[in-house]
């Protein structure tokens, strides 16, 4: 699944969204989408409320099935594949409202995310196998690596529920960089966060990146969407109205009016 | 806090040692009807373990468990009775066929929830006994009696005490199975399931798949205890297979605290011993064992020995600070 030669997956887009519709009952939320994530790029999808960016994101990650049209990733589609198989794929995620294993241990969260990239089965795990005991000291080792990855290391035999609000995003992101991914897919990952918090993210996004993973983020705090991303796009009702650089797209009058047009409504 | 935990951890291993004296010891001094109580205990402890794995581990909701009994306890009795199998041929078909029905009951119930999955699951262990009070084959109301004992070479295991020793040493493998199982790839995706179906799913684990496996690893187990059953009663007839016998499965597992090993064990031991120490009583004895179980869940929701979750992480090796390396995702190992 991974053997294809990397320069051939690293030339150009490693995402593509083609013509996406999503339409619940008579509401159309996704009309017609297309867009590209480049390889190695931040890559944000900003829009007031209600504009279909989190349909957009459970249709990469496959908990929404697309009315119409594709996502392709590294070549091959995973149009309404089941999300364990799109992990395994290399796209791994974060919710909007952080979604832990809020009862167990932040050092097992991790591990849980390590699930797509381990393969021992019943039998190994029953007859405790040394095939299965060295996976899980990999496993061990590597939950370890990511949990120091995003700083968390000396909270590894906490609950995960018993974290700071900003501590239990980093480890969502550390179960998903646990993945394995190419692609990771943050759903408004500084909602919520103070300004402190913000700049950790941001920085930590940043970082993510440099390991060369592709970073999709969808955000309402423009700050940090500013900061970090490469590229914008903006939606409004479920159609993309501008794409570009963050300062491009600031200056651009259809999106000061979607936003302001939002404050009207209000 | 890295010796705080290296204490606990000698805690149990040194109450886990205990036990284990203390049951192996129990025959040399106690009478013989407190070895026909440990006994039980013994197969409760298989059972919990097994209900546990559904109801601890991966958080459905079981109110039929009985059915995985009764399929175990027939198997056993009708390969020995009517086929004049050996005893120890008979418990791996047992566990064959109960994991078969785990499949069964696990395929309907996957995309249900909480109370649905009860009403399901208590369907099915209604529709096992009343089948099997039914049908010919498996003795009707009468079930099947004159099980023999189980023999090993020409020795045969009919005393109360040889009974016990075969009754521990099944508890035993089940307890290693469940905590192998706890403690791999598998029990983390139970957990998952458990505390986050949807946060599951998005860490790459198959639920429908998973969810199946709980309920065949819960199957299995439940059918070993059953097996055991029937050569330990002699007689297997539907009337223990009642809707009240998997409540009782499930007070073990919830009195003692679910998805904890040890809980199980103690739960077993409560469950089947406290009836039994209260016999004192007579005529208020169900009562006060009543009472007694409301205010246990009242003071210790969480059960009597709850699971510090921290199982499936207890030999993390604690990584010292300020190792951080550079990481490239898939560099190593990925499939």
């Amino acid at each position: 699944m991974t053997g294809q030669p990397e320069a051939l997956a690293d030339a150009g887009a490693i995402l593509t969204v083609e013509r996406l519709t999503v339409r619940f009952g008579g509401l159309l939320a996704v009309s017609d989408l297309s867009f590209d994530a480049r390889t190695g790029e931040i890559l944000s999808i900003i829009g007031p409320n209600g504009a279909g960016k989190t349909t957009v994101f459970n249709c990469i990650t496959g908990f929404q099935r697309p009315t119409g049209g594709r996502v392709v990733f590294r070549g091959r589609s995973v149009t309404a594949l089941r999300p364990d198989l799109i992990v395994a794929r290399g796209i791994a995620r974060t919710f909007q409202l952080i979604r832990l294993f809020p009862g167990l241990e932040v050092i097992e969260n991790v591990m849980i995310g390590l699930h797509a990239r381990t393969r021992a089965g019943t039998v190994d795990a029953v007859l405790h196998t040394p095939a299965h005991r060295r996976e899980e000291a990999w496993v061990r080792e590597e939950a370890h690596r990511w949990l120091a990855f995003v700083g968390l290391e000396g909270r590894a035999r906490h609950l995960a529920r018993t974290l700071a609000y900003g501590d239990q995003r980093r480890v969502e992101v550390a179960r998903a960089m646990a993945a394995g991914p190419r692609l990771l897919v943050l759903d408004e990952p500084a909602s919520g966060m103070n300004p402190a918090e913000k700049d950790d993210l941001a920085r930590l996004v940043a970082e993510i990146r440099s390991l060369g993973v592709t970073v999709l983020l969808v955000e309402h705090d423009m700050g940090v969407v500013m900061g970090v991303s490469d590229r914008v796009i903006v939606l409004n009702y479920g159609t993309q109205i501008a794409e570009g650089a963050p300062e491009e797209v600031q200056r651009n009058p259809a999106v000061v009016e979607a936003y302001l047009g939002q404050e009207d409504d209000a | 806090m890295t010796n705080a935990l290296h204490h606990a951890a000698r805690l149990r291993l040194g109450a886990a040692v205990a036990v284990g004296i203390a049951a192996l010891a129990l025959p040399l001094v106690a009478n013989a009807y407190v070895v026909d109580v440990a006994t039980l205990i013994c197969l409760y402890v298989m059972l919990g373990l097994g209900l546990n794995i559904v109801v601890g581990y991966a958080g459905l909701l079981d109110l039929g468990y009985a059915a995985f009994f009764a399929i175990g306890a027939y198997t056993t009795a009708i390969m020995m009775v009517r086929y004049h199998q050996p005893y120890w041929a008979t418990i791996p078909v047992a566990a064959l066929l109960t994991t078969a029905s785990g499949v069964v009951i696990g395929t309907p119930t996957l995309r249900l929830r909480s109370d649905y999955l009860a009403i399901v699951t208590l369907g099915f262990g209604e529709i096992v006994r009343i089948t099997a009070t039914n049908l010919d084959y498996t003795g009707g109301p009468d079930g099947v009696w004159g099980i023999p004992r189980p023999a090993i070479g020409t020795w045969v295991l009919s005393s109360g005490t040889s009974l016990y020793y075969l009754g521990l040493a099944m508890a035993a493998g089940v307890l290693v199975i469940a905590y192998n199982v706890a403690h791999s790839r598998l029990g983390r995706a139970w957990l998952a399931i458990r505390e986050d179906e949807v946060a599951a799913r998005a860490a790459g684990v198959n639920t429908v798949v998973f969810k199946l496996k709980a309920y065949m690893m819960g199957a299995l187990l439940g059918g070993i205890g059953g097996s055991f059953f029937a050569v330990k009663l002699t007689a297997v007839d539907p009337t223990s297979f009642t809707f009240v016998q998997s409540v009782n499965i499930l007070m073990v597992v919830v009195l003692g605290g679910m998805g904890s090993l040890p809980g199980v064990v103690l739960g077993a031991a409560v469950i089947v011993g406290l009836p039994e120490v209260l016999r004192a009583f007579q005529t208020v004895r169900v009562l006060a064992f009543g009472l007694g179980l409301i205010i246990m869940m009242l003071l210790r929701p969480q059960g009597l020995w709850p699971s510090s979750t921290g199982e499936v992480a207890r030999e993390t090796p604690v990584v010292p600070p300020g190792r951080r390396q550079p990481l490239g995702p898939r560099e190593e190992g990925v499939p």
